[in-house]
């Protein structure tokens, strides 16, 4: 018999390593002829910090985002980052990024006062310009007012930018501290169904809801939501690095034996995105990249009890738990 | 302010590279001469090395270089710096390195290894952390198997009182939860390519997601100082006998573009290996793990036990809860302890509960080190917490959605470290997950914002 | 060791190799190409697929004998130089590569499905996906991705068959 369910996870994570004292440091060099490069020490694994690192930068000093270069290639070039984990990067680097960007801004208007003949904090910088506000007539592009600083005025345009969260210890006693920037928030609905004769489990439908502070960039906010899903769909179903657990026999050694998801595996995940900006995040913005790995399991647990009554309180939730559990459920 | 570049769905900045085949990983970079390397693995999950003889593998045809403990300037690195490179005595886990060959191909590679002499002592291994925290345990480390924060075997969190909360709860609810270990299983492996450089540098090519982390626990092992006066004693090195420590050396990480990571990458598996040959032998050496590497000795996220006890109202408010974790973290420390910590701080979930009571265990186990993997302590929680909330509402009778926003943090309020929340959104993260769904949420509970509590019943 | 000529992205080449090698150890250390990717080495993730004879096999457990006198494709000779095919604008376009180690032997897998079946079903394309291992994306825009240039693909065909 085939019996379907529905089942609900929420859950929370924070941005950067708990605990603070995690540094991120960034430079943008605005070249002569008004493109930029921006270094970061972070690496990207997959999950697109390049790209949400250029737009800020882009952002902030009003240039076309595709005249924004990275260069994150290694240590003798690029200046410090604690590393790509603890949904960190967009939030501890993005920062660092803006006080950079906004330190290289402050070069280019210095410069640019004296060409316009106006004081800096008249000017505007927007779309690759900069103008004397009131008087749009009276502008220069960001390439002319980098190439008279470089050449004529003997500037350099390097903006530095450096982020960190003072570290906070918890008390031995009560494990009081202030371990988190901030927070973001998360809940997953699961509707599966059950074969109750092979405690084979279908996920039908994953549903998922995301608050990111703000989506720097919605495309990889939703990657990271999809793919996170996918982990933990895994984690509900086929992942186990010791089956025989706490013994090593019959560990998998190789990924057709440690069956992590295929493309038959995964649902059309949906997603909608909240957006409850942190004060202290980039543009407001949060980190997403783990959380997204947590709900989807126990939804798809809760989503089983729904379904056929039997609770499975071991991951994962294969065929043989599940039999086990409805046959202990036959006998009571 | 209308943003005109965040907040956009801008296309990947590496997209192009990616789908033209054109993106270089580690493994990409061709380097003519480079050494392929392999390891000789301990067999066993404890025991003691009693004797390590290299010289017939030194001695074959296309070995360029064998290197042991012995050749570990300083042989002890992680958060807590008890990780060898390579073993010098005491074996704490199946397929420990012991030695490293560096050949002209990977066949005389792994012919090699075969033909290192390694005679061991087995001990008897402990698995089971349960077992392993019992008071005659075979000892993982000579400090013991349980990881001391402070005087207490546990990291501790207290918030108001439990025993209060459950005396003034209308039920308890509780129940134990097992999370098992994963692999990241991300489609790169560990690949690290070293290349010595003229003046006494090394370039590292690393999948490390964390390049400056690495970079200082490689300067340590290797005892060079980040970025000093390049060396001038290099032609000293570039003899038969070579050195390290001989003053001054440089250290350049190049990476950045990780095939998938995950927490893979977090820790040391590969660069301190092929830094060592390449210092060794003068030539680039790469070693890129196999799968079933990856899959048995790499590191993973390690299994958890939690037990829940819960205090909760008639009407699904949780006064109380208490919580016991037990990590099992492997041989050594590397990010257990701190995963233990994360876990802790975040372990009574996304829920105002005015009594809290964690005990956290970070216990050691003959098996290799489990480290981060993405979700860090807050995957089992959230598992554990989720299950235990729709098992409270079971045995309540009421509804999964209402008990969660009943409870929920609202803005100004404290977590068990007491932080203040000061940026709330569950509420409104379940409304529009409820709306997505398609499943119509009574008025009350659509009413409901993350500013204050709804009227108490 | 054996001197075997073959075709890689439509140029001939000649190499040695001997009883053991691998069409992946051909590609990638021999020849340089450097887009089908040592995941696993034993045919279980997909990373090193290419398309011999225009079929999709797995390079890493190909024997390099057995592409003597044939043609390999990998995703640098799916389009001509300084052009791009659908399939690669598609998986940009649609977010598809992340980490991007997968995504040369993914696009080239859902090559082959087009070419058999060039206007597939979402659920089709799961299936000729299905031997492709993903950890990044959790293959949804991968999907996306194969029926936007499926579409696209087919209106080109569409406007080539005089139908447009």
């Amino acid at each position: 018999m085939k019996k379907k369910g529905i089942g609900l996870a929420a859950g929370f994570y924070p941005s950067g390593m708990s605990g603070g004292g995690d540094s991120s440091q960034a430079l943008v060099k605005i070249q002569p002829d008004g493109s930029a490069v921006l270094t970061v020490g972070s690496c990207d694994i997959g999950q697109g910090c390049k790209t949400v690192l250029a737009q800020m930068a882009a952002e902030v000093l009003g240039l076309d985002y595709r005249l924004v270069k990275v260069v994150n290639s290694s240590t003798d070039l690029c200046p410090l980052s604690m590393g790509t984990f603890a949904s960190r990067v967009t939030y501890v680097d993005g920062n660092a990024v803006i006080l950079a960007a906004q330190d290289a801004k402050r070069i280019l208007l210095e410069a640019a006062a004296g060409l316009l003949e106006a004081a800096p904090e008249d000017l505007v910088l927007a779309e690759g310009r900069i103008s004397v506000k009131g008087s749009p007539d009276k502008t220069k592009t960001i390439g002319e007012v980098a190439g008279a600083a470089t050449f004529g005025m003997r500037k350099l345009i390097v903006g530095l930018g450096h982020y960190m969260r003072d570290p906070s210890h918890p008390d031995p006693e009560t494990g009081a501290c202030d371990p988190f920037a901030t927070l973001a928030w998360s809940a997953t609905l699961a509707e599966v169904e059950v074969d109750t004769e092979t405690g084979q489990v279908d996920l039908l439908r994953l549903v998922t809801s995301y608050d990111v502070g703000r989506a720097i960039n919605p495309l990889l906010a939703e990657g990271q939501i999809q793919g996170g899903a996918a982990m933990g769909v895994g984690a509900a179903f086929s992942e186990d690095l010791h089956p025989y657990y706490p013994s090593l026999d019959f560990q998998p050694t190789n990924l057709g034996d440690y069956a992590i998801p295929t493309s038959l595996d995964v649902p059309d995940v949906e997603s909608v995105i909240h957006e409850c900006p942190s004060s202290h995040g980039p543009f407001g913005a949060k980190g997403i990249g783990e959380m997204t790995a947590n709900c989807p399991a126990p939804a798809i647990v809760n989503a089983i009890y729904d379904a056929v009554g039997v609770w499975i309180h071991e991951l994962p939730a294969s065929p043989e738990r599940v039999l086990r559990a409805l046959e202990e459920q036959g006998k009571s | 302010m209308e943003l005109k570049v965040v907040g956009h769905r801008v296309k990947r900045y590496d997209g192009l590279a990616h789908v033209s085949g054109e993106t270089r990983f580690v493994d990409d970079v061709i380097i003519p001469g480079t050494l392929t390397v392999k390891a000789l693995r301990s067999p066993v999950s404890k025991g003691l090395v009693r004797g390590l003889d290299t010289s017939a593998a030194e001695a074959m045809p296309g070995v360029a270089g064998v290197i042991t403990a012995a050749d570990v300037p300083c042989n002890a690195y992680g958060m807590v710096p008890e990780q060898p490179v390579l073993v010098a005595e005491a074996i704490r886990y199946k397929g420990e390195p012991i030695a490293a060959v560096a050949a002209v191909d990977e066949d005389t590679a792994l012919e090699a290894v075969t033909r290192i002499r390694l005679d061991i002592e087995e001990q008897e291994p402990v698995l089971d952390p349960l077992e392993a925290m019992k008071p005659d345990a075979p000892k993982v480390r000579p400090e013991g198997n349980v990881y001391m924060y402070g005087q207490r075997p546990f990291r501790q969190i207290v918030f108001g009182d439990v025993q209060t909360g459950f005396k003034e709860a209308d039920l308890i609810v509780e129940n134990e939860y097992f999370h098992p270990s994963m692999e990241h299983a991300q489609l790169e492996p560990q690949v690290s390519l070293a290349v010595p450089e003229a003046s006494g540098r090394l370039t590292i090519h690393t999948v490390s997601q964390a390049l400056y982390f690495h970079l200082g626990m490689l300067c340590g092992i290797l005892q060079m100082e980040p970025n000093d006066i390049r060396c001038q004693a290099w032609a000293a090195r570039t003899g038969s006998a070579w050195r390290h420590n001989a003053g001054f050396s440089d250290l350049n990480l190049a990476g950045g573009t990780v095939g998938g990571g995950f927490g893979a990458k977090n820790d040391l598996h590969a660069d301190h290996v092929t830094a060592l040959l390449a210092l060794k032998t003068g030539r680039p050496c790469k070693w890129r793990w196999t799968r079933e590497e990856e899959q048995l000795y790499s590191t993973y996220r390690g299994a958890w036990r939690m037990t829940i006890k819960d205090g909760v109202k008639k009407d699904g408010r949780i006064v109380a809860r208490q919580m016991k974790s037990i990590r099992d973290a492997g041989s050594y420390t590397s990010l257990n302890a701190y995963v233990v910590d994360k876990h802790c701080f975040l372990a009574a979930g996304p829920y105002f509960i005015p009594n809290v009571y964690v005990q956290g265990y970070c216990v050691y186990t003959n098996k290799p080190p489990a480290s981060s993997m993405r979700g860090f302590g807050v995957t089992p929680t959230t598992f554990a917490t989720e299950v235990q909330m729709n098992r409270i509402a079971a045995e309540l009778g009421l509804d999964p959605w209402e008990i969660r926003f009943r409870n929920a943090f609202r803005l100004g309020e404290l977590t068990p470290t007491g932080r203040v929340v000061s940026s709330a959104a569950l509420v409104e993260v379940l409304q529009k997950l409820a709306a997505q769904a398609g499943v119509d949420l009574p008025a009350d509970l659509k009413a409901l914002t993350s500013a204050r509590k709804g009227e108490a019943s | 060791m054996y001197s075997i000529e073959l075709k890689v992205n439509g140029r001939p080449y000649s190499v040695m190799v001997d009883l053991k090698t691998t069409l992946l150890e051909v590609l990638r250390d021999k020849l340089f190409i450097t887009s089908p990717k040592v995941g696993c080495n034993t045919g279980d993730c997909g990373a090193c697929s290419v398309l011999l004879d225009g079929r999709l096999v797995r390079s890493c457990i190909t024997n390099a004998l057995t592409a003597a006198g044939r043609e390999v494709t990998t995703v640098e000779g799916l389009a001509r130089p300084g052009e791009i095919h659908p399939l690669q604008r598609a998986f940009h376009e649609h977010y598809a590569a992340q980490c991007g180690f997968c995504t040369p032997g993914m696009i080239l897998a859902a090559k082959a499905l087009l070419d058999e079946n060039p206007e597939p079903t979402r659920d089709q394309v799961r299936e000729a996906l299905s031997g492709n291992l993903c950890r990044c994306t959790g293959y949804v825009k991968i999907v996306d991705a194969v029926m936007a240039a499926a579409q696209e693909m087919a209106g080109a065909g569409a406007l080539k068959a005089g139908r447009g």
